[in-house]
C-alpha cells in the first residue's frame, strides 16, 4: 500500500487560485538499471496521474521513468466551489492508488 | 586503366564512410536519449506545427550535486481564460536513456499554468520544456543543468 500525502489548503475564497501539492510513495524503478549479478530490473513506475475536482477533471500527467522516485507533482486550480478533490495514481504491474481532500469555497 | 583505379578507390572510400556513419548511429542509439532522439519525441508531439522560443520559464538549479532528484518547475505566461489557455507542458531531456520527462494537460480551470515536480538526470545535458496554447501554438525554453553525480548509473546498494 503506497503511501499518498495530499496537501490542499482547506479554505479557499471563490476564484482564488490554489496551489495542490500532491506525493506518493513509490519506487519509480526505470527498467534500465541492474541488479547484482547483472540481471535487468524490470521497469516498475507510475504512468498516469489525474485529479478531478467535483467530478471534472482538472490535472492529468503521464509521467516517465526520469520522473524520480516518490513522484512529486504540483499544480494550479482555480477554487470554484466546495466540495472534494479526488487524486488518482495508476501505473505498472497493476498499481492502482487514490486520495481524496476536502475544500470549503467562501 | 588509371582512371579505373581511381574511380574503385573513390567508392570505397565513400562506402566505408557510410559503413562508419551508419555503425556509429546503431551504436549510439540505444544508449541513451541523443538529442536526435528528444528531437524525435518533440515532433511526435508537436506533429509539423512550429516550436517558437519563450512564453515559457524553467525553474532548475544550473548546478545538480544529485541526479536522482532534481527540483524542476515550469512555468508558462498565459491569461489562462477560456479562450486563451496553455492545453498541455511537456518537459523533454538529451541524456537519459528515454526523452521524456512528463506530459502535464491543464485547461482554463487551472488558472496558473506552473507545474513542478522533481526528475532524474542522468548527465550533464540540456533540459527543454514545451507548452501547447489553446490556438495551437507551441512555445518552448531550455536550461542547461550541469549534473555532477548521475542518477540511472548506480548499481544498487
Amino acid at each position: 500500500m503506497a503511501r499518498a500525502l495530499i496537501n490542499v489548503p482547506p479554505k479557499a475564497k471563490r476564484g482564488q487560485v490554489i496551489e495542490i501539492k500532491t506525493l506518493i510513495s513509490h519506487i519509480m524503478e526505470t527498467g534500465f538499471r541492474h541488479d547484482n549479478v547483472g540481471k535487468p530490473i524490470p521497469r516498475n513506475i507510475i504512468t498516469t496521474f489525474a485529479c478531478r475536482y467535483n467530478g471534472e477533471e482538472i490535472f492529468r500527467a503521464d509521467l516517465y521513468p526520469a520522473i524520480a522516485a516518490n513522484p512529486f507533482v504540483t499544480f494550479h486550480t482555480v477554487a470554484t466551489e466546495s466540495g472534494t478533490i479526488d487524486f488518482e495514481w495508476t501505473g505498472d504491474n497493476g498499481f492502482h492508488e487514490t486520495g481524496s481532500a476536502k475544500i470549503t469555497v467562501e | 586503366m588509371d582512371t579505373d583505379i581511381k574511380r574503385a578507390t573513390r567508392r570505397d572510400v565513400l562506402l566505408a564512410g557510410m559503413a562508419g556513419l551508419s555503425v556509429a548511429l546503431i551504436r549510439i542509439e540505444p544508449a541513451a536519449a541523443t538529442p536526435e532522439s528528444m528531437k524525435r519525441a518533440i515532433r511526435q508531439v508537436v506533429g509539423e506545427a512550429p516550436v517558437r522560443k519563450g512564453k515559457v520559464t524553467i525553474d532548475v538549479p544550473a548546478l545538480v550535486e544529485n541526479g536522482n532528484t532534481v527540483a524542476l518547475a515550469v512555468e508558462v505566461e498565459s491569461p489562462m481564460t477560456a479562450q486563451d489557455y496553455v492545453k498541455a507542458i511537456h518537459v523533454f531531456n538529451e541524456k537519459n536513456p528515454q526523452p521524456n520527462v512528463i506530459s502535464a494537460r491543464l485547461g482554463p480551470r487551472a488558472g496558473r499554468a506552473k507545474i513542478s515536480t522533481r526528475f532524474r538526470l542522468a548527465d550533464t545535458q540540456t533540459v527543454v520544456a514545451l507548452a501547447e496554447m489553446s490556438d495551437g501554438s507551441f512555445w518552448s525554453a531550455s536550461v542547461d543543468v550541469i549534473v555532477t553525480l548521475a542518477a540511472c548509473l548506480e548499481s544498487l546498494d
